[in-house]
């Protein structure tokens, strides 16, 4: 199952070597990291979402509280809350596809960032699985690249 | 008033109540010893880096205090690693201070530049580098305090030259409050009840105990809970001197090469009650063979012990000290009458024993020597191998902090060293080093040392020509194929201790080896090494091998 573990850091220098370093020498693999500002200036939020049986999570967990920089852990997939990525997509864009793309991104509310003959590039923000369906779609158009932020997380309420 | 960098380490080092500093000078950390020069330390210089840490290592098992170590920038500081990683493993409090190069040179490969926190990150428990002489004092005071705390463990402090010269006023924090690290020390009081509960109830219980009774100073509180419960005992490498070994209760060590009733007393348990131990996998063997029938209570300072290796059915997350306390406030005696029967019945059918009826010196021969001639009260430390199984099983420990010896990460090189620092924190204590002629090999530079400080050191070499731990594995389990563990030529190590100023003294019959251990137990001033020509090919039995469960137990040699 995959987990969404939002981790609370210090705002010190090596946090994030010593929380990839913990992955990697556990054999732990990341799907998505992402490192935020968050309102407190010494602080910092790092989302980490982790494929793996509810006893390598419970151990992943375990083993960063144990990091002195750690401050917080929270699984919010064990709870209620709101996820958001960003993707970018550059596909491309025959003059005969253009208008079949323009219109999916309308329906998806992505903007369109960038355009040329060839090429069209879109901006979509939203919950992963949203931009999973997106991307899906925009497939068929021939994906030439495709990049996502990896996905932060904040609790509802 | 202002101070230099490297004054206010001095006066931090001050404040901790430091008596003993390990280390080795060198280009990144002389402004740090022209302080040193005239403080009231007293400054161990080893021969090299790999020395001080393990003497401070061994200073700090056998002290309970933190050791303390300098070192230099670049390969002052890769030295260390083995000895970190070492006290890592072990949960040994060190504080390492290191030199670094200039804050400006930082990462432009200046001249003996190494990245060491980077390289020390996944072997200690928590490092720093600083970059502010404001912070210096407070990084001190922390990484003494992260050390020695909860579960404790190696802190390194990276220091850039021009921090040492560079001034600041100093104060030093009376406590300190870190918002990530807030260890446990009182168990849950719902789970101390569950526990005594399942206790109580238990019919084939086993009390499993490792070094954290050692590190959390709760050996009395062990021994009133087992006087109150009647529960027998094994203990890990490092539980060794938990529990007096000689009490009927005792099982003496468990795993790969622990006893046979220690190991079949666990296998049958109906309750295995962990306390400070990990269930490591030379503890354990096989995991789902392990225990087919126990429930487990485990009690731990680091929550990700528990459960980590072997499902756990009460947690407490908790000092072993404090724990204990509060089980023997509430525990009652379970009725195990049968089951006492039952394991003493296998104490008596299946002993420790090794073949004592030739002329040539066995192993364990000397190790029951010395363990006879010093009445089971010096303090032992070893190498890794045969020479560290041997002394496990054939000294009895009763007291702690009188076994010394690399567990988890099974450091060749280490005893001797470490033997240093015992036996400065033990001036009272005869200390023996119990080497293998391959690990002794391995640090012997810090012979000079033990001269030097006139430290009465007995190394005794169980010298068998080969790396003998390896040996036996490819006997029992690769053909026979010998491959490059039997050394074609060796040192004299007579000439050896003699070239160091210490004493040497060889022995080759069974009938001189306790007249040698007298000798050597006379000599106050100076090392003695001990060179016992053992039989080469004795093996060290019951085995467990690896991977497999304690019902496929080696207990000797085949024909």
């Amino acid at each position: 199952m995959r987990h969404v573990i939002s981790v609370k850091v210090g705002n010190r220098a090596g946090v994030l070597a010593r929380v990839a370093g913990l992955f990697s020498a556990r054999g732990y693999n990341i799907d998505s990291l992402a490192v935020s500002a968050t309102e407190h200036e010494d602080t910092s939020i790092m989302t980490i979402v982790v494929k793996g049986d509810d006893k390598i999570i419970e151990q992943v967990k375990k083993q960063l509280n144990k990091l002195i920089d750690i401050i917080k852990i929270t699984d919010h997939s064990i709870l209620p809350s709101i996820q958001r990525e960003l993707a970018i997509i550059k596909t491309n864009a025959l003059s005969s596809k253009k208008s079949e793309i323009i219109h999916l991104s309308e329906l998806f509310n992505a903007e369109m960032i960038d355009i040329t003959n060839k090429t069209i590039t879109l901006a979509l923000m939203g919950d992963p699985e949203k931009l999973d369906k997106f991307i899906e779609l925009l497939t068929p158009y021939t994906i030439r690249e495709l990049i996502r932020t990896g996905r932060v997380s904040i609790l509802k309420g | 008033m202002k101070l230099t960098g490297s004054s206010i380490i001095i006066e931090c080092l001050k404040k901790e109540g430091i008596e003993y500093i390990f280390g080795y000078p060198g280009g990144a950390v002389i402004p740090l010893f022209h302080s040193l020069y005239i403080a009231p330390f007293k400054f161990i210089l080893s021969r090299h880096e790999q020395g001080a840490i393990h003497a401070a290592d061994g200073y700090a098992r056998a002290s309970g205090k933190p050791g303390v170590v300098i070192a230099t920038s670049g390969p002052g500081g890769t030295n260390l690693v083995t000895g970190i990683a070492t006290a890592y493993m072990d949960s040994i409090p060190i504080v390492i201070i290191t030199g670094q190069v200039s804050s400006d040179m930082i990462g432009n490969d200046a001249f003996q530049e190494a990245d060491i926190t980077g390289i020390t990150r996944p072997i200690t428990k928590h490092n720093y580098l600083v970059q502010d002489i404001n912070d210096l004092s407070v990084i001190i005071k922390e990484a003494f305090y992260i050390s020695s705390s909860g579960r404790p463990g190696p802190v390194l402090v990276d220091i850039p030259v021009d921090i040492f010269k560079s001034k600041a006023s100093f104060n030093y924090p009376e406590k300190i409050d870190i918002r990530g690290y807030k260890p446990v020390y009182m168990g849950h009081p719902i789970q101390i009840k569950k526990a005594c509960e399942l206790i109580a109830s238990s019919k084939k219980p086993v009390i499993y105990a490792g070094g954290g009774i050692i590190i959390s100073n709760a050996s009395n509180e062990l021994r009133s809970f087992i006087k109150k419960t009647n529960i027998p005992i094994t203990t890990t490498l490092l539980g060794l001197g938990a529990f007096p070994e000689t009490d009927p209760l005792s099982l003496e060590m468990l795993g790969m090469h622990g006893t046979y009733y220690a190991n079949h007393a666990v296998h049958d348990s109906d309750l295995l009650i962990a306390i400070g131990a990990r269930f490591d996998d030379r503890v354990t063997g096989i995991i789902s063979k392990f225990i087919p029938n126990a429930k487990v209570i485990h009690i731990d300072i680091d929550p990700a012990s528990v459960s980590k290796n072997v499902n756990v059915d009460v947690p407490i997350v908790g000092d072993c000290k404090n724990v204990l306390c509060e089980l023997n406030k509430q525990i009652t005696k379970p009725i195990i009458d049968v089951w006492l029967a039952k394991i003493n019945d296998m104490k008596k059918k299946h002993p420790l024993t090794f073949e004592n009826n030739t002329n040539k010196i066995k192993p364990q021969y000397v190790i029951s020597k010395i363990y006879e001639l010093t009445k089971g009260d010096a303090i032992i430390c070893t190498e890794v191998g045969q020479n560290q199984m041997w002394a496990a099983q054939f000294y009895k420990y009763s007291k702690p902090r009188s076994f010394i010896s690399s567990g988890g990460l099974g450091t060749m090189g280490y005893g001797f060293p470490a033997s240093i620092g015992v036996q400065l924190a033990r001036p009272d204590k005869r200390v023996f080093d119990i080497a293998g002629d391959g690990s002794i090999q391995m640090n012997i530079q810090e012979l000079i040392v033990a001269v030097e400080h006139k430290l009465p050191i007995i190394i005794a070499i169980i010298n068998n020509g080969c790396l003998g731990m390896v040996r036996q594995w490819q006997q029992l389990f690769y053909d026979k194929r010998y491959s490059h563990t039997c050394f074609n030529s060796s040192p004299d190590f007579i000439k050896l201790a003699e070239a160091y100023g210490a004493i040497g003294i060889k022995i080759d019959y069974k009938k001189d080896v306790e007249t040698a251990i007298k000798k050597a137990l006379q000599i106050h001033d100076k090392p003695i090494v001990l060179d016992f020509h053992v039989e080469k090919e004795e093996n060290v039995y019951p085995m467990v091998p690896a991977g497999k469960s304690f019902l496929d137990t080696i207990m000797r040699e085949l024909a």
